[in-house]
């Protein structure tokens, strides 16, 4: 110990002590503090004082408010403007961190387009096209399934769900908000993917507009998929082999030309979501475009999205409170 | 009207033979206006009661009322009318402090507008102003604790649930929270129910405080009443500096009855005696041998251990 305190002061501190009124316990909690700075030494009460007791003066039992009506019930935060603040919030999360993960999401994609670039005929735009809209969709299922699949099983692990869950907000507007700022990471390497693979197979540009509602779409469906996928994964290295084998299964269902596909990958690519949203994308290179088609496999990426969002926010609920 | 109205609350964690009963039939009124703290050791069930009362784990048995509504029958009503401040901060361990705050400030309705004055108020209340722009993550452990105090009391909430608001904290920043507190008890009203194992907290700033010891109530009170409950005793600590003399008949009767911790005594004496004994000791052959002393009287640590308490980690600084 440091500090020695001098016990020969002792008797002094304990003479001012003799007059003190009473030690009945039943006497006010106040004449404790008085008590306590007759010790030898209290370390306690030296650190205390640092604190600088008067700027904050030490609360005392005070007189309760009188009578009270009940409160004010605060009402829910509707979804746009919980959404806003979450999109903020994790936007603000990623400034440092998440740059790489652009140049990660869209080399991935580029690597395998300058790869069957050597393999595929270019005359066959059909194949090319859906290349090329694999190869883009594919940006944007790393982010949804897998980022995503990651973040919520970390936050599940942690315990870090209250914190949502004790907030009026509509979970769905966290698992979107969430979503959305990876996403606005995401979006660039989407059109550099598009753009680049256009160039590489000698598709036409023109029908590249579609690329706003197909990312949003399917952003929305693999964004709510990668949600469950993590909230329900009883550990958090689980959530995150899920995710990436879910995005492995995007990736080669979507590149693989659906003609070249035995009968139960068919089916699979039929199941799989993010195919709707590569058929959509696909036609936008082609020279005639079937606009009825494009606007139904749009339709089933909408349908699809919205459902899984619905399931995401049920189970954030449902995991977090047990 | 009572912020909490709590009846047979039960809750086991776990099945079969390794499962724990956390929650044991407990009973509380909290009333509005109030702070209200939950003392007990680690383990006590403190945390799986607050977290009931914030609807976040179902209760076995039992009914929870806020505002006499039953929360089972409307689980958003937590949400709405609590801030909650839990243990862990992965959500928010990222995000800048100052945006962290507004964020939440959003999420619980504070318009636009108004959101940046909010922002600065809490930060300054609770001087956390110079480390606004940095990650909770980058802040010393008491810093990014006291961060997330800000983003529960942000939005002002007329009840506010905190389990452990001043742990890590150092004694300039744990003033600032009481202090926050209880000002917003005194202007607004506000209902707090903390959850603390400190007993310097517990005695400073709560009106009332349930003790709990493995998932029982087993006091409710004020701290004065409960102090003056259990015992008429006052506490004698002396720490030696070498060992005292074994033949002086003071120190000889006072280690007949204390509880030594190395060269630590505890000995619990009616007032008179206590006086006295120190009284000779201070003056007498085994000054010399004396390092330090206090006399005190009861506190909730006493108060815990008379009632049956037997765990030993609750904090007294």
């Amino acid at each position: 110990m440091t500090i020695v305190p001098d016990a020969r002061d002792a008797p002094a501190i304990l003479a001012a002590l003799q007059p003190a009124p009473s030690l009945e316990p039943s006497s006010e909690p106040s004449l404790e503090p008085s008590l306590e700075s007759t010790s030898g030494l209290s370390l306690e009460s030296s650190l205390e004082s640092t604190s600088g007791p008067s700027t904050v003066p030490l609360p005392l039992p005070i007189p309760m408010p009188a009578r009270l009506g009940p409160p004010k019930m605060p009402l829910a935060t509707r979804f746009g403007t919980a959404f806003g603040a979450v999109y903020r919030g994790q936007l603000a999360r990623s400034k440092v961190g998440r740059i790489p993960l652009l140049f990660v999401a869209s080399f991935q994609s580029i690597g395998i387009l300058v790869l069957l670039r050597g393999i595929l005929d270019v005359d066959n735009t059909t194949a090319a096209g859906q290349v090329v809209a694999g190869s883009t969709v594919l940006v944007v299922a790393f982010v949804a399934l897998n980022l995503l699949a990651q973040r919520f099983g970390a936050l599940r692990a942690a315990g870090a769900l209250d914190y949502y869950l004790t907030l009026p907000i509509p979970p769905a507007a966290v698992v979107l908000g969430t979503a959305a700022s990876y996403a606005t990471f995401a979006a660039p390497g989407t059109v550099i993917t598009a753009v680049l693979g256009a160039l590489l197979y000698n598709l036409p540009i023109t029908g590249l507009w579609l690329l706003l509602p197909v990312v949003v779409l399917s952003g929305v469906c693999l964004a709510g998929l990668g949600a469950v996928v993590g909230l329900l994964a009883p550990r958090p290295e689980l959530a995150t082999i899920a995710g990436q084998l879910g995005m492995s299964i995007v990736l080669f269902l979507g590149v693989i030309p659906a003609d070249r596909l035995p009968e139960i990958g068919r089916v699979a690519r039929d199941v799989l979501p993010s195919s709707y949203a590569v058929d959509a994308l696909a036609a936008a290179f082609q020279p005639g475009v079937d606009w009825s088609k494009v606007v139904l496999d749009l339709a089933v990426c909408a349908a699809v999205g919205i459902a899984a969002l619905a399931v995401a926010a049920v189970t954030l609920r449902r995991v977090g409170t047990s | 009207m009572l912020s909490y109205a709590v009846r047979g609350l039960t809750r086991r964690h776990g099945v079969g033979g390794h499962s724990v009963l956390a929650n044991d039939r407990i009973d509380l009124d909290v009333r509005q206006g109030e702070v209200f703290g939950v003392l007990g050791p680690n383990g006590a069930g403190k945390t799986t009661l607050v977290r009931q009362l914030m609807g976040l784990l179902r209760p076995d048995a039992g009914t929870i009322t806020m505002f006499g509504r039953d929360v089972r029958a409307a689980p958003d009503l937590p949400a709405r009318l609590a801030g909650y401040l839990g243990q862990d901060d992965l959500a928010l361990a990222e995000l800048p402090v100052a945006t962290a705050v507004a964020t939440t400030a959003r999420m619980r309705g504070v318009p636009r507008a108004a959101v940046r004055e909010v922002r600065d108020a809490i930060l300054d209340e609770l001087g956390l102003t110079a480390v606004a722009d940095r990650p909770l993550a980058r802040l010393s452990g008491g810093q990014r604790r006291l961060a997330c105090v800000a983003t529960a009391l942000v939005g002002d909430r007329p009840v506010l649930v905190l389990d452990e608001p001043t742990t890590g904290l150092d004694p300039v920043a744990r003033r600032a929270v009481w202090g926050a507190l209880q000002r917003r008890r005194d202007a607004a009203g506000t209902t707090v129910v903390l959850i603390t194992h400190n007993v310097l907290e517990a005695e400073s700033v709560l009106d009332r405080v349930a003790v709990l010891e493995s998932g029982r109530v087993i006091a409710c009170d004020t701290p004065g009443q409960l102090k003056a409950s259990v015992s008429g005793d006052v506490r004698l600590d002396l720490a030696w500096r070498h060992e005292p003399p074994a033949d002086d008949p003071t120190v000889a009767m006072l280690a007949g009855l204390a509880t030594t911790n190395g060269r630590r005594w505890t000995v619990r004496l009616d007032p008179a005696t206590a006086r006295e004994a120190l009284g000779r000791l201070t003056t007498g052959a085994a000054l010399a041998a004396l390092d330090d002393f206090s006399l005190a009287t009861p506190s909730l640590e006493d108060v815990y251990l008379t009632l049956g308490g037997a765990s030993r980690d609750l904090e007294r600084t």
